[in-house]
């Protein structure tokens, strides 16, 4: 198994960089090459301040001020006919620029047409709830909380949602490690135990392939058995492995260790 | 009238057939395991499989049960995860004794190929094991198996009350 190393920077500096290496990026195209979306963007270039605005993979993109979401989505469900919120989250960028990216994935049945609204927010800025337009934000803007840690203004319920409601920390952030951080790794201990059984318990084996020699509760060496528990730490003795009952078997002469001859010129 | 011919020769000359109280008691609890209903991923699969009647765990006594009070045996199947450990760990409390626990699969065992912050690396950490069952999934026969070897540690064991319950810690 891998060893695991800190990835807290891992945005900033990459561990393995190939030179020749070109990121793949998505065409962008202007957003007038589409009439319906060059149509829509008016519509919201009107009322609100729009940042940036492309067409990529037949989607239109559209970038806002993060207190202007409510504002957007409420035009875009009641006046543009983006009935459907499919999906919504944010993304970690905190290594590379100390923000979060807020996106809300919108389907139009009628027109046929998918919208994303993206805005940007700082790390402890909290978002307006758009579960009073969308009921579909509300597990949505839940689970945002639980893997990211952004809070939500005006939620019903603004609670965990996937871990417990005593969790700490944000699973999903990049800084967030694979296997646990220490609450994490005791977590279970702790809440049914308590923190005076760490020592009785002692500490995840997270290499499912390990093996210790000398642990004599866990792990027998075949041809070396001992008892359960018995320290070994100053040598065992060996156990002389045979393969025949003790009598012998009817017409097949008794085999001992001591007696067979090992063949060490293979020429003979 | 009986129909049948009874042979007062057999046996010693008796219609008796001597034991042992440990031996008699052990014989009823080995045969009529009942196991807590644990499924919790895909080792579940191959659980509701073993009970169903290709495999037909009521013929070894084992009848699957809704609650904890009337189960011999939990089989953990399936991925604990950390938010659940609590709860089986307060289904386990709630069994009477004398209480044995299979762990069924991977994932029970050691937390499996999850190998994350979520999941409770092996059911050992929370509740003592009797049978740890490897596999993944194990497939019914397997199953089969670990509880066969466990009835067999059950007669192994002391009926009588001296024997001190099983704890973690």
């Amino acid at each position: 198994m891998r060893p695991y190393t800190p990835k807290d920077n891992v945005q900033k500096k990459s561990y393995y960089t190939d030179r020749y290496w070109v990121a793949p990026q998505v065409a962008k195209f202007d957003v007038s090459t589409d009439e319906v979306f060059a149509a829509d963007l008016k519509v919201i270039k009107g009322k609100f301040k729009v940042l940036d605005a492309y067409i990529q993979v037949e989607q239109m993109v559209v970038y806002i001020r993060p207190e202007d979401n409510f504002g957007v989505l409420k035009l875009m469900r009641d006046s543009l006919e983006y009935t459907q919120l499919s999906e919504m989250s944010a993304i970690d960028w905190l290594a590379d620029k100390g923000q979060f990216e807020i996106f809300y994935q919108l389907l139009s049945m009628n027109k046929r047409k998918r919208i994303r609204i993206k805005c940007f927010i700082e790390e402890n800025q909290a978002i307006e709830s758009v579960e009073k337009i969308f009921r579909s934000a509300d597990w949505a803007e839940r689970e945002m909380y639980d893997m990211f840690g952004v809070k939500v203004n005006n939620h019903p319920f603004m609670k965990r949602i996937l871990m417990p409601y005593d969790w700490e920390g944000y699973p999903l952030r990049k800084t967030y490690p694979m296997q646990g951080d220490e609450f994490a790794s005791w977590y279970e201990v702790d809440k049914i135990f308590g923190k005076e059984a760490r020592d009785v318990i002692g500490p995840e084996i997270r290499d499912a392939a390990a093996v210790d020699r000398y642990d004599t509760k866990r792990f027998a060496r075949l041809g070396h058995e001992v008892a359960y528990g018995e320290d070994i730490s100053e040598g065992e003795p060996d156990t002389v492995q045979t393969y025949q009952e003790e009598g012998g078997v009817f017409l097949v002469g008794k085999l001992t260790k001591e007696e067979s001859v090992v063949i060490t010129d293979r020429d003979r | 009238m009986a129909q049948h011919q009874v042979n007062y020769t057999q046996n010693g000359g008796l219609p008796v057939a001597l034991t042992s109280i440990d031996k008699l008691v052990n014989w009823g609890r080995s045969n009529s395991l009942w196991a807590l209903t644990y499924g919790l991923a895909c080792c579940g699969i191959e659980m509701m499989a073993s009970g169903a009647s290709r495999y037909d765990f009521d013929r070894f006594g084992t009848i699957f049960r809704a609650s904890p009070r009337q189960a011999d045996i939990m089989i953990v199947a399936g991925t604990l995860t950390k938010k659940h450990a609590e709860f089986i760990r307060r289904l386990y409390d709630q069994m009477t004794e004398p209480k044995w626990v299979i762990s069924m699969g991977s994932c029970a065992n050691t937390g499996g190929m999850f190998n994350t912050y979520a999941t409770v690396q092996g059911v050992d950490r929370i509740v003592p094991v009797d049978i740890y069952l490897p596999g993944c999934a194990p497939r019914p026969e397997t199953l089969q198996y670990a509880v066969m070897m466990l009835q067999k540690k059950i007669r192994a064991e002391k009926a009588d009350k001296s024997q001190k319950p099983k704890r973690l810690m």
